[in-house]
């Protein structure tokens, strides 16, 4: 426990340290401000403005703001559908890939536009190297970038008096190059010196020692390395994603890559702060989610660290923790850290196969994906943490004996209806579909195990795609139409109805004049209102799961015991 | 002291006036029994979704107690049936709590429409004829005349006349009013009755749109709206039923999968569980006795929305006097001129006040005991009293040859002068100084001699500080109106602790502070009662209107206030802040006891196909079957139990907002996820003895 404590303390405080700058930056940048960097950043912005004729940027309501969203997500997913259904015959394919089919290119279209990542195909078999540079690579910086406008017209919305909400051409611009590039390009030459591969050449064969061939996969694996964890992304250059050695050599890129998944997400709520010209807004949200986030990799430290219970009772030495499907060069602490990260920040790379984690420790990532909220993915999962703030202040903010306010806008019926709408689409697009895959020989058919691990397995499915997260429980034989359509269709309503719904709120409460805040306002920048709103989440967020849990992960744990 | 004084919410003299009203008198008692199986109609039920999703529950396990066999339940049917009833139980309580809050309210509209009983009305033609008409044919316009004796017919504005009414049948206020034509109090209201003399009415409105139709319609619930903030809460309560659906619903597909079976019936028992029906039961019992609440303190609200509104003000425009002070002159100070001394002119002041009986004339003597003088009338009782009279302009004793005489400085300046006598240097610098701080003088004369000046000042109603401390403290701020000049208004404004004032100020001048404060986002609270009030009345977020007042006072303000107190408008802002803390309070109590009652029910669900379940009844309870029947028990009977809370609404100190989040929180916050723990503990061990 000692090391462990040691390295997760050093990690989140870096965590920290980046954070801070990291916010005040993306606040800038959102916020539209004169910064040091325009010199360098701004005649690239006029250029791409300039030629994708978006030179009057106005600023946009927030159903404006969506429907340029849409489009310009709607386009980049027939782009990225077109390029997988016809890759065989497309040039950058080294190694001979043969097109998708339909309803894989349909699931991974989706999963990539949605910042989800989920992979129903395993990357160095099923893409050629101009899908995973167009496709793959692109629609990470997209999807992520598209979360992050999100996130700062929300921020807009509930911190400005008018009707709109910002410019989505001018935030996806700005964010993809005074952001996600060079963070991006920084992040790749770390990784390449860290010994990550990147080139464009095909596979290699070697002769093994035993005189066998092997084929070595490689390919452009640290750029898309550097983005799959800075965008919250998660799809894996291979299949192991970054348990394979390639993707994620020593500790160090381990680091590396749980802090590069982590930090933009923690930065969020900083930036919040910052734009609310109050810090301790953004810190109140932060120590939310850090709190809720601590007590979650607290017991997936311990219950991998307890070993397997089951081999523990028949008497097999168990002082190195549960170390089945966790990699030597990252032991314990190092995979129980990565996957709460990966499942807090909902990025979906993994480290460390989360079907064997212990079954309390495979209740973790399941339980933050449920959150969808413990930092979140880019962007989204600070808007549903204000989501769940907003709902904190609804019913505590009550109890201070005013109709409630948030930031001084009062929040009322119609922001209500819009916020119960991104409750809603949750628990629905999680609970429905894995009764139905129970229901029908197509989904039940997939399931490799028998008894509660196998409930677990489905349930991790859906819930990991409609938290837009990407990871995958293993073990499903998931590349069928039926898992194919049925995730396709969840991770839509998991991103876009919680994105369309809270953006209405935003642009709900810019429309309202805030009232000025006395001593009879219920302050949500305080440690009172940090316990509420942790209390909301894990009242509101949890209780629904409570019961497929018990079914999943904590009958398993029992009955293993 | 007054710093805790709790903000009551019913007033002292209310209570006096009307007799105390039980919340559980037998009458209403036994009405409400009966409502709320007459609210079983699903309906009525409909209109509370949260309750509905329960009353189906609850027909559909009595189908199965009934047809064991349609549903495969041949060996549960004792089960089912328990589950039936507490569901039934559930689903009856829920609609008593809100039969109880209308019940009260009924009870009182029945008073008010023995009032509204047809009465005949003297209805006069453009000649001055008169005919007799029955009241409910008057319409807008008509000329009635009303004579001593008579109910007046409808609610209208005096065109001619004067008359002594009493208005006791709206406002509880046994005293007659004086009523005239043309001014601020030339409006009369249907019910009421002429005591003495006549006026001839101009009737305002049709039937059954009278101030005592909408009172009436008011306080029976039936003009009740949802008020905005209720129709947002009750959204959440609905998704919340939605997502515990789905969460049921997603169970035994998923369940089958490890070959766990799970009874409708004990399904339902979960979901009834899970869903916010707590607040779900109590939501409109909470609203309509908030209503009922003002209503009791004579307050007559037009809508929910403004009682909430209350709730919300940031900023009180109070109209200085008759709210923040008196508005009649009391002494507080004597005044020596000339080379008396202090105590000299006080005797004097006494002496000449003895037997004065007008305000004034009692505060000098209240004045002087304040200052220690002890009077003793007994030497006094052959003095020849000299009352106040207009042309005098002044009053006093006359005893054994000396004269006391006290009055305005102009009229005892002449009396002096009169008798030879001189006037001192300094009286003119004293009452100019007086006059300049909005007091005014009156000054005292033995005899030739005038020995000083009576400061008379308006003064603030005593608890008006505190008062005004309390609203502080819920961050609201006083702005005093006043017609003084700024120096006066300074003065009393210090005295009385108001955050502002407004000295000359003219009604527009109200109106531009209302836009003002409004378009800074801030909700405003104002009184008024004359008919050039109304415009700000009626931009006001709440205005209330005494009901002396003028008609067009009352029709553009929200709130009415029977007994015409303006400072009541403090106490309105308590009680919307406690409607909507209440309503917050249940909320998260509600939502908190889910915690407990998934500790009880989920293991309980499983345990008999999956036996390790049992590793999770934290709680020990005795078998499944007693947790499931102990969570929904304490899930039914909490419900009545919280009646009185929802009814009287929980109790409200002005306090910052972080210290009451912080008590409310851990009250109704962590003592909803603790007292069920306690609770069904305490249910399974008594049913452990049935079971």
């Amino acid at each position: 426990m000692g090391s462990a404590l040691i390295q997760y303390t050093v990690i989140i405080i870096l965590l920290i340290l980046i954070a801070i700058p990291l916010g005040r930056y993306i606040a800038s940048i959102f916020s539209n401000e004169n910064h040091r960097t325009d010199r360098f950043f701004l005649p690239m912005e006029k250029v791409i403005f300039r030629l994708s004729g978006i030179d009057n940027r106005l600023e946009m309501t927030w159903w404006e703001y969506v429907k340029a969203l849409l489009l310009v997500n709607g386009i980049l997913l027939g782009f990225a559908y077109l390029i997988l259904r016809f890759q065989g015959g497309l040039p950058l394919n080294p190694n001979g890939i043969t097109n998708m089919d339909p309803t894989s290119v349909f699931n991974t279209a989706i999963s990539f536009m949605t910042n989800t990542d989920l992979q129903h195909y395993s990357g160095e078999s099923g893409l050629s190297n101009l899908s995973q540079i167009i496709v793959i690579t692109m629609m990470m910086f997209t999807s992520s970038v598209t979360g992050l406008s999100v996130a700062m017209a929300f921020i807009r919305g509930i911190t400005r008096k008018g009707k709109t909400i910002g410019n989505f051409f001018q935030d996806f611009v700005r964010g993809h190059i005074r952001l996600m590039l060079p963070l991006a390009i920084l992040l790749t030459l770390m990784l390449v010196a860290a010994g990550v591969p990147q080139t464009l050449d095909a596979n290699t064969t070697v002769q093994t020692l035993e005189g066998a061939k092997q084929v070595i996969a490689r390919g452009p694996v640290a750029s898309l390395e550097s983005i799959k964890h800075l965008g919250t992304n998660g799809g894996g250059f291979f299949g192991a994603n970054s348990a394979h050695p390639f993707e994620n050599p020593t500790a160090l890129t381990n680091i590396l890559e749980i802090l590069a998944m982590w930090s933009i997400p923690a930065a969020m709520p900083i930036a919040y702060g910052r734009i609310a010209k109050n810090p301790k807004q953004g810190w109140v949200i932060f120590g939310g989610m850090m709190a809720i986030f601590l007590m979650m990799l607290l017991t997936v430290h311990l219950a991998e660290s307890a070993g397997n219970p089951a081999l523990v009772e028949r008497g097999f030495d168990s002082s190195q923790g549960s170390m089945e499907g966790k990699e030597t060069r990252f032991g314990i602490s190092m995979s129980a850290i990565f996957t709460a990260v990966t499942t807090a920040a909902t990025t979906g790379t993994v480290n460390n196969m989360h079907d064997t984690l212990t079954p309390i420790g495979g209740m973790v990532p399941l339980m933050l994906m449920m959150f969808n909220t413990v930092f979140g993915g880019e962007g989204v999962g600070f808007v549903n943490m204000m989501m769940y703030a907003l709902l904190g202040v609804f019913i505590a903010g009550l109890m201070v004996g005013r109709t409630p306010e948030f930031l001084g806008k009062k929040i009322e019926s119609r922001e209500m209806k819009f916020i119960v709408l991104a409750l809603l689409s949750h628990p629905l697009a999680i609970l429905i579909p894995t009764a139905i895959a129970f229901l029908t020989p197509l989904g039940m058919g997939a399931i490799s195990n028998e008894g509660f691990h196998g409930i677990t397995q489905v349930l991790y499915e859906f819930t990991s795609s409609s938290a837009n997260n990407g990871s995958g429980f293993e073990g499903l034989g998931d590349a069928t139409p039926f898992w194919n359509i049925s995730t396709g269709v969840v991770m839509l309503i998991g991103r876009y109805i919680s994105i369309i719904a809270l953006l209405a709120v935003a642009g709900s409460l810019a429309n309202k004049q805030p009232v000025p805040e006395t001593i009879g306002t219920l302050r949500t920048d305080n440690a009172t209102f940090g316990v509420v709103l942790t209390g909301t989440v894990l009242l509101i967020g949890a209780l629904t799961f409570l019961p497929v849990l018990v079914l999943g992960p904590i009958a398993e744990f029992l009955s293993i015991g | 002291m007054a710093q805790d004084q709790v903000l009551h919410t019913e007033s002292k003299n209310n209570e006096s006036q009307k007799p105390k009203q039980g919340m559980f008198e037998r009458g209403i008692l036994r009405q409400a029994v009966i409502d709320s199986f007459i609210k079983l109609n699903p309906l009525t039920m409909m209109k509370n979704p949260v309750m509905f999703v329960v009353e189906i529950g609850t027909l559909l396990t009595l189908l199965m107690a009934l047809a064991p066999g349609f549903f495969g339940a041949e060996g549960r049917v004792g089960y089912n049936f328990t589950i039936f009833l507490i569901l039934f139980f559930t689903v009856c309580f829920a609609n008593f709590a809100e039969a109880l809050a209308e019940g009260r309210g009924k009870a009182q509209a029945d008073s008010l429409k023995k009032t509204k009983a047809d009465t005949q009305a003297r209805k006069l033609d453009d000649k001055g004829k008169e005919t007799l008409v029955s009241s409910t044919e008057l319409r807008k316009g008509d000329m009635v005349l009303v004579q001593s004796g008579d109910l007046v017919p409808g609610d209208g504005e005096i065109s001619e006349g004067l008359a002594s009414i009493d208005e006791s049948a709206i406002t509880g206020e046994s005293a007659p009013v004086i009523k005239e034509a043309g001014g601020d109090f030339s409006s009369v209201t249907g019910g009421t009755k002429v005591v003495s003399d006549w006026i001839k009415v101009r009737i305002t409105t049709d039937p059954g749109e009278s101030f005592l139709d909408r009172m009436i319609s008011l306080v029976e619930g039936a003009a009740r709206q949802k008020t905005p903030n209720e129709i947002a809460l009750n959204t959440l309560l609905i998704t919340l039923t939605i997502i515990f659906l789905m969460v049921v619903v997603s169970l035994p597909p998923i369940a089958s999968y490890v070959g766990v079976k799970l009874e409708l019936s004990t399904l339902i028992a979960l979901l009834v569980c899970l869903i916010p029906t707590t607040i779900g039961a109590l939501l409109s019992a909470i609203g309509i006795a908030g209503m009922d609440r003002v209503t009791r303190f004579n307050v007559l609200a037009m809508s929910g929305k403004a009682v909430e509104a209350a709730g919300d003000i940031n900023t009180m425009i109070l109209d200085k006097t008759g709210t923040i002070t008196y508005g009649n002159r009391m002494a507080s100070e004597f005044v020596p001129v000339g080379k008396r001394g202090e105590e000299e002119v006080r005797e004097a002041a006494v002496l000449a006040s003895l037997k004065d009986e007008t305000p004034e004339g009692r505060s000098v003597l209240t004045l002087a005991n304040e200052q220690g003088v002890v009077i003793d009338p007994a030497p006094y009782v052959e003095a020849e009293f000299i009352p106040f009279a207009a042309e005098t302009r002044m009053s006093g004793m006359d005893l054994s040859g000396q004269s006391w005489r006290k009055g305005a400085v102009d009229a005892i300046k002449g009396f002096v002068t009169q008798q030879g006598g001189v006037v001192p240097e300094s009286l003119d610098s004293e009452t100019t100084r007086i006059a300049e701080m909005g007091g005014t003088p009156l000054a005292v004369a033995v005899d030739k001699e005038i020995l000083g000046i009576i400061y008379l000042k308006d003064t603030v109603k005593p608890g008006m500080r505190e008062r005004f401390e309390q609203l502080r403290r819920m961050g609201i701020r006083t702005v005093m109106c006043t017609g003084d000049n700024p120096l006066t208004a300074a003065t009393i404004a210090n005295e009385a602790g108001v955050d502002d004032f407004i000295a000359e100020s003219t009604p527009e001048d109200k109106i531009r502070v209302i836009r003002e404060e409004q378009a800074k986002g801030k909700l405003v609270a104002m009184t008024g009662d004359g008919t050039n009030d109304a415009p700000a009345l009626a931009q006001a977020d709440v205005g209330i209107a005494m009901n002396s007042g003028t008609v067009a006072a009352k029709e553009a303000a929200n709130m009415v206030d029977l007994d015409s107190d303006p400072s009541k408008i403090i106490d309105v802002v308590g009680i919307g802040k406690q409607l909507l803390m209440t309503r917050g309070a249940l909320t998260t109590f509600s939502i908190a006891n889910d915690v407990a009652k998934y500790f009880a029910i989920v293991p309980a669900m499983f345990t008999l196909a999956i036996p390790e379940m049992k590793t999770l009844n934290f709680m020990a309870l005795q078998s499944p079957t007693s947790a499931i029947l102990s969570a929904l028990i304490f899930n039914a009977i909490i419900i009545p139990l919280l009646i009185p809370l929802a009814m009287k609404g929980i109790t409200y100190r002005p306090m910052p907002a972080v210290k009451l989040l912080r008590r409310n929180l851990l009250i109704y916050g962590l003592g909803g996820v603790i007292v069920p723990f306690i609770a069904i503990k305490g249910i399974d061990i008594i049913l452990g003895v049935f079971l």
